[in-house]
């Protein structure tokens, strides 16, 4: 259990950052992109990019595997899923309470108006 | 996808909205996930003060969760900790945030529930989600249902 949340706290750290962010949208394009490919259209020099290709795979988002000199990344789905997961649990818990909250607000200001005549 | 965002637009004044978040008669009305009864609310809406909340669920099952106020200003914004008793459900700590705006019909309310608590998450709110995103997310969900295809 521990360790499970300190996963979901690594998959969220590492979401926070646009521009891994922005490295996990292009993979979802071109999975399977080498680390030089991935680089290219960012404005930030390949040290910084390998850096949070690293935060990246410590929080199992995505693996890296190196052919002669080529590394390529690919996403891991498994991390994603349980942060999505994470959210949904929410979404269900909250949706329905904020819809009662509404009802009971918007009773107790019918009350109020009525008071008020 | 590090936090999570509920828009209501309430046909009640801000402050009518902001004390059913902050009273326990009100939050005995609407806190929880099903029609189930909140057996116990407990608010101390300033700066530092605690809440604690015991609800029932339809299922018969009971779930307690606590935390600090964080900010609290009356009748536009509050902020508080949130954690689980026992932390079955969920452990750890996360952050709930509500804005309460004044509309012509009544209160936009604006809900999130993140993650993490720190300046990065905050910036992160600021800057938004970008559409690749939301690419990335039906990526994601796609993979685990085959995932979940091949198990089966």
């Amino acid at each position: 259990m521990v360790k499970c949340h300190e996963q979901l706290d690594r998959t969220f750290a590492a979401l926070v950052d646009p521009t891994r962010r922005a490295i996990l949208a292009r993979l979802e394009r071109e999975d399977g992109a080498s680390v030089s490919e991935l680089a290219k259209p960012c404005a930030i020099k390949l040290p910084a990019v390998m850096k949070h290709l690293d935060v990246l795979a410590d929080a199992g988002l995505i693996t890296r595997s190196k052919v002669g000199r080529v590394v390529t990344v690919r996403l891991s789905p498994e991390p994603m899923r349980e942060a999505m997961d994470w959210l949904r649990r929410y979404q269900r818990f909250w949706s329905d309470s904020l819809d009662r909250l509404a009802a009971y607000a918007e009773g107790k200001e019918i009350e109020m108006q009525e008071k008020d005549r | 996808m590090t936090s999570l965002t509920l828009v209501r637009r309430i046909r009640a004044r801000p402050s009518i909205v902001f004390d059913a978040l902050t009273t326990p008669e009100g939050i005995a009305r609407w806190w929880g996930p099903d029609d189930g009864p909140v057996l116990l609310a407990e608010t101390d809406p300033r700066v530092g003060g605690c809440y604690r909340v015991r609800f029932r669920m339809l299922d018969g099952s009971e779930h307690e969760s606590s935390g600090e106020y964080l900010e609290v200003v009356r009748p536009e914004r509050l902020a508080m900790s949130w954690r689980w008793a026992g932390g079955e459900e969920d452990p750890g700590e996360s952050l709930v945030e509500i804005e309460l705006r004044a509309i012509a019909e009544g209160t936009e309310l604006t809900f999130t529930h993140s993650r993490l608590h720190n300046e990065e998450t905050r910036r992160s709110h600021e800057e938004g989600w970008n559409g690749a995103l939301d690419k990335l997310e039906r990526h994601f969900l796609a993979s685990s249902n085959e995932g979940r295809h091949d198990q089966a």
